[in-house]
């Protein structure tokens, strides 16, 4: 206990003459988190939202009119048996104007139609998007002379509503990416700031590691109040960092969540403000005792 | 009282094994410090020691004397194993330290005392939190420091000084603070590097005075210095270096059963710095002569 005491003295005693360097990883402690605090919900979101998306994606192969409700049944029950897909759906006529003359600003389109031009169709929808293309394949291969041939004969051609999802694939890809390159060039700052505060700590206090050896303290004796400098340091920066964070939280994101969508869906798809703030609050911690752990196994020579 | 006596009987026990182990009949027992054969070469090809051979008997008051670059203090870092030897092995208390685990040093370095001439003092702490730290850092009880400390200082004549800063005594105070560190916690083995280089005449025979009564409390005292004249006032053991090898190893008779005082007194009138210093040199001295 008189031990745990002694290191913290020396610790605080260290942060104290080291102020300037201390206080500049500190700051970048604080930055880091709030980043990572704000990027954190920003991938979550769009990764729920891409997920939304893909799990939207699907193919249709649209049946020919004259196919009898036992045919369509029948073919059901092949497309299912295929490998990867999830889910077969029947569309009939009807359905598919609904949901045109619901997607449509211009109603009068729909109006004028004397009759339904729209073809019943097969919704199909795969474990993985991905795996789309291989289904059509399985569903409508291509024949010995080129042209492509159903499975069956009441399938007319495959279309797919959704062209664009290779897009939303590509920017949530990117986004990725940068985020991720982003947060880990925060992490590298703060681990070298931590671990340069503690160079520094190391350096001017030299003389009493000095004597601390000459007069036979162990190892780690020597060591613990630098971890603890290292440690106080995320410590307190990662309590400033969620400070901020919170106080955002509830005077700009709460409010707002109420007219935006995108902002509410943090509420469902996204880690809750707690958990959050624990692993914010880990990340700081341990990312100084990284840095100082480093530091010390290549500048302290005991 | 009953429940008192099994302790008692451990411990008289221990003591029976410890008294029962091997050793020659006090005088004779295992020198504390011994070196056989030990040679030194820097990297870079420089041999600072050449196949130097040297016993020291618990209890011994040594000087080590040469000119700058004999190799002393290449001496005195292998006794503590901040060096390594090149060849050759030096023993502390009988046991080979080259052969020392590196967890086992710092229980080494906790048996030798160590002085140097730039004192190693911590500019921001006290006179008594200087010498604490020296007990803080090797786990000592805040009760063992409470009861130490004080008590080391006013060996050293330091009591009035408690709450000093270093930068607010005098060199051979300071020097008093350090060897109050070094022998705190009451190593077997005191080294003292130079540690009246820095100091006038007549504070270096304070600081002697001090390490000559540190040695008759039991304690192995080997010093470090070029100071030839104090050397030979003192009339005590000198081995010196030349080159790297021992070319003087000598014991001077006489006077060994003189106290701290008499020995002051000769040491000032041999080296002729007699009343005037003397006020000054008892001021540090304030009700610690034997």
């Amino acid at each position: 206990m008189s031990r745990l005491i002694f290191f913290l003295q020396e610790a605080v005693r260290a942060l104290r003459r080291n102020a300037a360097p201390s206080l500049a990883a500190v700051v970048t402690t604080v930055v880091t988190v709030i980043l990572l605090g704000v990027l954190i919900p920003i991938f979550q979101t769009t990764q729920a939202k891409s997920d939304e998306v893909r799990s939207e994606l699907n193919v249709h192969f649209a049946l020919f009119d004259d196919a009898t409700p036992a045919e369509i049944h029948s073919l059901e029950k092949r497309i299912v048996a295929i490998p990867h897909v999830a889910s077969v759906t029947f569309v009939s006529k009807k359905e598919a104007l609904a949901t045109l003359r619901s997607q449509l600003k211009d109603k009068s389109i729909v109006e004028e139609l004397h009759t339904n031009p729209l073809p019943a169709s097969l919704e199909v929808k795969a474990d993985d998007p991905a795996n789309l293309p291989k289904i059509s394949a399985t569903v409508i291969p291509t024949g010995a002379n080129g042209k492509p041939q159903p499975i069956s004969p009441i399938i007319d051609n495959e279309f797919n509503p959704q062209q664009d999802s290779s897009k939303i694939e590509q920017v949530t890809g990117a986004l990725k990416i940068v985020l991720t390159v982003m947060t880990a060039l925060l992490i590298a700052a703060s681990l070298m700031l931590v671990g340069n505060t503690i160079r520094l700590s190391i350096y001017t206090r030299r003389r009493e590691v000095e004597v601390m050896r000459l007069v036979g303290a162990t190892r780690w004796f020597i060591r613990w109040p630098f971890m603890i400098e290292g440690v106080v340091v995320g410590f307190v920066g990662g309590l400033v960092a969620i400070l901020i964070l919170w106080l955002g939280k509830i005077t700009v994101v709460d409010p707002l969540s109420d007219s935006f969508s995108f902002l509410a869906a943090q509420n469902n798809s996204t880690l809750s403000f707690p958990a959050l703030v624990a692993i914010l609050f880990a990340a700081a911690v341990l990312v100084s005792t990284i840095g100082s752990g480093i530091t010390l196994r290549r500048f302290l020579k005991v | 009282m009953s429940a008192e006596a099994p302790l008692g009987m451990a411990r008289s026990k221990k003591k029976q094994t410890r008294d029962e182990q091997p050793r020659r009949p006090s005088g004779r027992r295992a020198p504390i410090i011994e070196l056989s054969d030990v040679t030194k070469v820097y990297p870079g090809g420089h041999m600072a020691l050449d196949r130097v051979n040297l016993a020291i008997g618990r209890g011994e008051f040594v000087f080590l004397v040469g000119p700058t670059g004999c190799g002393k203090s290449t001496l005195i870092k292998m006794l503590i194993r901040e060096l390594a030897t090149t060849e050759g092995a030096v023993k502390i208390a009988g046991r080979d330290i080259g052969a020392l685990p590196e967890k086992k040093i710092p229980q080494l370095r906790r048996n030798i005392g160590t002085v140097f001439q730039d004192f190693k003092l911590l500019p921001d702490r006290t006179v008594y939190d200087n010498v604490a730290y020296a007990l803080q850092v090797i786990g000592a009880s805040r009760h063992e420091i409470r009861e130490q400390v004080p008590q080391t200082l006013r060996l050293v004549g330091l009591s009035t000084k408690l709450n000093s800063y270093p930068d607010q005594l005098s060199g051979g105070e300071q020097q008093r603070v350090s060897i109050a560190r070094a022998f705190v916690n009451h190593p077997p083995l005191l080294l003292a590097d130079e540690p009246s280089g820095n100091l006038d005449p007549v504070t270096s025979i304070g600081i002697m005075q001090l390490l000559y009564r540190i040695n008759k409390a039991g304690t192995t005292v080997l010093v470090v210095t070029h100071d030839r004249e104090m050397v030979d006032s003192m009339q005590r053991r000198v081995v010196e270096l030349y080159e790297g090898r021992v070319v003087r190893d000598e014991v001077s008779g006489g006077y060994t059963e003189e106290s701290t005082t008499e020995f002051g007194l000769r040491m000032r009138a041999e080296m002729g710095v007699g009343t005037a210093g003397e006020g000054q040199t008892n001021g540090h001295d304030q009700g610690s002569l034997l």
